[in-house]
């Protein structure tokens, strides 16, 4: 077999079989060098991988050499190469910028078993997203959700252990959900391999219970991607986090959830069972409606820098969940879309963050009073990705938001309404991006009293400050040159919309 | 009758279950927990689930009992008193509890021979068993050949949870604590010698049954994550009766996270073995030339001792951080 064709089974075997080895070096340089050299090997796999399925190409990986249903096969399609990209080139730049945040968050002594976890928490994601099969994807759901907490639980307050544990149960929960579905699902098909399931189902598609297996695993999922209203564990994990932890994992851990969610929507239950498109759009679109409102409107009220930018990511899930729930091409790549860009907003947006962490032990804003006179570049960058956050023209938010405005247009009268919501909300995002830009440029007072170590403030370090710039101008370049995620999106939501078993 | 008597272990067991959330008292707690492990490997061995019930008793009823007595010992017995009402709770578990019931009433008759699960996947297990593996047990065969990437997955997920605990607490090292010179800190089960000489003589059999279950998994019900259980077990007595330092002498701490790394490396090394020789991921036959199915026992037997080596140590690690931790 030629290595191109092992790409699938190395993307995940690389992370998960670094991590061992990079929790046993007792070195803090060589555990970083060990692990920063794995994530950018897997984002140079995702790269090759992408090149692999552009233009509709599906790669099917047999593990172990057995066919499925009876194997586990990894499925490979553009919608988890997009997925890919975000997971692994997240890890890889955030790895990158973050040493020194880390080193002072975390502390050296602890660093090689939380590189280590940092690589399962990409291995774990990685292999959710290239699986083909349901109960290979809660195997790996458990080693990325379990490696999360301790990379959550690295913070430097005690309130990141209370944190952590309300994230556990919750997710757990949630894991736990999704299983009991799919074991449902089993009970009535006999088969674990998604591509199975679907021609399968079919000949039970009138039985109840298939319908409350596709009740718990929507909840199940909904739940580890904190959509609104379950979404509470959300803004204290992001906040307690090592500020690099929040980076990463706001990038793509609550996306992958999203991700099974479309996968198993879209490909099992919305081909076999009558009217679930309509059961699908009825639940989530409210639910995506009112998560955008109480997330935006949330965020304005926060006094706590991550916090807002947490409340946000409820409303911006929300934005990804409405293009979906549209049911429409336009619509679910509008939501493909807003993955991509919302990853990049939010990857640069919680990397100033970390450049300000490395000044300032609590985010709050009464602290942050006139910080950007001292810190110019990092509140610049903080509000050029703020820009692309609210969805200004030019930016990759503006596209996202403007391929939704456009799937919206096309529902008639109540599309006009979902219009309006969207303008509102960026309105919203206005306001709570406006609110951190003002009180950083314009505010007096707050910065000499807070200093962390007593003398005055100084601009980041230039390391990184130039990685969260590299993320703020690919803000700037998707925006202006969206053609990759633009068909990486547009194919996908064709093979999910059109797919035929 | 083993339906009846399937009725009473479940009767037993919701009981259970009720008095592990009633029970204020979070020693009791625990020990509920043990009994409902207990009972579920027993209801597992009625459903002829024998190497499933072998994995609850030894992790369930006995490994996880201990860490958690042994986390117990870092804070306090008591539960504190809530202060807010769970009603809201009490409706979403009753509304999912009804919910699942009433999936239930479409499953398949227990033991419907016409069942899907039974005849989709299940005949090709059985026969390919028989074909390209040539060994008894087909569980072993499903769980570490044809479904063996889910296997390294949750290997991975025991050296994650290893990983957690260590990062958390700390793998600090025992500060002199169970030294006899501190003579009124606790020195393991000491200075009760009925106790000692009876732990002590049950260790070997432990130990021996152990590596029954290890190196006969493919014929009989076990295999590494339970061989590893026990394991663990034998290593945790010694530690009661003889003080976690006099373990800890024998196998220290970083030679059981080493363990517990390893194990995982040998099972991704396996696969990536396989690769090398032009295999997929895991795809034993390519081991030995000309044999595919010598190569898959080879395979199997390999990635089941890299699961016991980092079930084992990872128990064990974790039993330790938590029992050489200083209380402070």
């Amino acid at each position: 077999m030629s290595l191109a064709s092992q790409l699938p089974a190395l993307q995940v075997a690389v992370p998960m079989l670094t991590a061992p080895l990079v929790a046993l070096l007792r070195d803090s340089h060589l555990s970083w060098a060990a692990a920063f050299a794995a994530s950018a090997m897997s984002f140079v796999l995702a790269i090759a991988i992408t090149g692999q399925v552009i233009g509709g190409e599906t790669l099917v990986y047999h593990m172990g050499g057995w066919a499925p249903p009876f194997g586990i096969s990894l499925y490979i399609d553009e919608l988890s190469a997009l997925l890919l990209l975000i997971i692994t080139g997240a890890a890889t730049l955030t790895l990158l910028a973050g040493r020194g945040s880390l080193e002072e968050q975390v502390g050296e002594a602890r660093m090689p078993l939380f590189l280590a976890a940092w690589l399962l928490t990409l291995a774990g994601l990685a292999g959710i997203v290239v699986s083909g099969d349901a109960f290979n994807i809660f195997v790996f759901m458990e080693i990325s959700s379990l490696a999360t907490y301790i990379l959550v639980s690295g913070g430097p307050q005690r309130r990141a252990l209370t944190a952590v544990f309300k994230y556990l149960i919750t997710g757990t929960v949630g894991a736990t959900f999704y299983l009991i579905g799919v074991g449902m699902v089993y009970m009535m098909t006999g088969t674990l391999n998604i591509a199975d399931m679907e021609v399968r189902l079919a000949e039970v598609s009138d039985r109840n219970v298939v319908y409350v297996a596709a009740g718990f695993i929507t909840i199940g999922l909904a739940l580890k991607a904190a959509i609104f209203p379950l979404h509470a564990w959300m803004p204290n994990a992001y906040t307690f986090a090592p500020h690099i932890v929040t980076a990463f994992i706001a990038a793509c851990s609550t996306k992958v959830s999203l991700y099974v969610l479309l996968r198993l929507d879209f490909f099992v239950f919305q081909k076999n069972l009558v009217d679930h498109e309509l059961q699908f759009a009825y639940l989530l679109m409210p639910l995506a409606v009112i998560g955008i409102l109480y997330g935006s409107i949330a965020a304005i009220f926060e006094q706590n820098l991550k916090r807002i930018l947490a409340f946000s990511s409820v409303a911006q899930i929300g934005y990804i969940l409405l293009g979906a729930s549209l049911i429409s091409v336009a619509g679910f790549t509008a939501a493909v879309l807003h993955f991509f860009n919302h990853a990049l907003a939010k990857t640069a947006l919680f990397l100033a963050v970390a450049c300000l962490g490395l000044q300032f032990a609590k985010m709050r804003l009464e602290d942050l009073r006139g910080v950007g006179r001292s810190m110019p570049w990092t509140l610049a960058a903080f509000a050029g990705a703020g820009l692309s956050l609210i969805g200004v023209p030019g930016t990759a938010g503006f596209v996202s938001k403007w391929a939704l405005i456009g799937a919206a247009m096309e529902k008639g009268a109540p599309g006009a309404a979902l219009v309006a919501l969207i303008l509102f909300s960026s309105l919203l995002a206005v306001v709570y991006v406006w609110r951190i830009v003002e009180v950083t440029w314009f505010g007096h007072g707050g910065e000499q009293a807070k200093a962390a170590g007593g003398g005055p403030i100084t601009e980041a370090p230039l390391w990184i400050l130039t990685m969260t710039w590299v993320a703020v101008l690919a803000n700037f370049w998707f925006g202006f040159d969206s053609s990759l995620p633009m068909q990486l999106a547009s194919s996908s939501a064709e093979e999910f919309l059109r797919h035929q078993p | 009758m083993i339906e009846l008597f399937g009725v009473f272990l479940l009767a037993l067991a919701v009981i259970t279950a009720i008095g592990v959330v009633q029970a204020r008292n979070l020693f009791a707690g625990v020990m509920l927990m043990g009994i409902f492990s207990l009972l579920m490997a027993a209801t597992f061995f009625l459903l002829d689930a024998a190497d499933v019930a072998l994995t609850e008793a030894a992790v369930g009823a006995g490994i996880s009992t201990v860490l958690m007595l042994s986390a117990l010992a870092l804070s306090g017995a008591e539960e504190k008193a809530r202060s807010r009402s769970r009603i809201l709770a009490l409706i979403v578990v009753t509304v999912t509890a009804a919910t699942v019931i009433y999936a239930t009433f479409e499953k398949p008759r227990l033991g419907d021979p016409n069942a899907p699960v039974q005849q989709h996947v299940a005949p090709w297990y059985f026969d390919m068993t028989q074909e390209a593996i040539e060994i008894p047990n087909v569980v072993t065969a499903v769980l570490s050949s044809f479904r063996g990437y889910d296997t390294l997955g949750e290997v991975i997920v025991v050296f994650t949870a290893g990983i957690g605990v260590l990062f958390l607490i700390g793998a600090a090292a025992p500060k002199g604590r169970a030294s006899p010179s501190q003579g009124d800190l606790p020195v393991g089960l000491k200075h009760h010698q009925p106790i000692r000489v009876v732990g002590k003589l049950a260790i070997p059999f432990i130990l021996l049954f152990a590596f029954y279950v290890q190196f006969h998994g493919e014929y009989s019900p076990g295999g590494g994550f339970q061989a590893g259980a026990l394991f663990a077990a034998a290593i945790i007595l010694y530690g009661m009766l003889e003080g976690e330092a006099t373990a800890l002498s024998i196998i220290p701490a970083p030679v059981l996270f080493a363990m517990s790394a390893g194990g995982a490396l040998l099972f991704g090394g396996v696969g990536v073995v396989c690769m090398l020789l032009g295999g997929n991921f895991l795809q034993y036959d390519v081991l030995l030339a000309g044999s595919p199915v010598g190569a898959q026992q080879m395979g199997i037997i390999a990635i089941e001792l890299g699961v016991g080596i980092t079930v084992a140590g990872t128990l064990l690690s974790i039993f330790f951080a938590f029992a050489t931790r200083d209380q402070s």
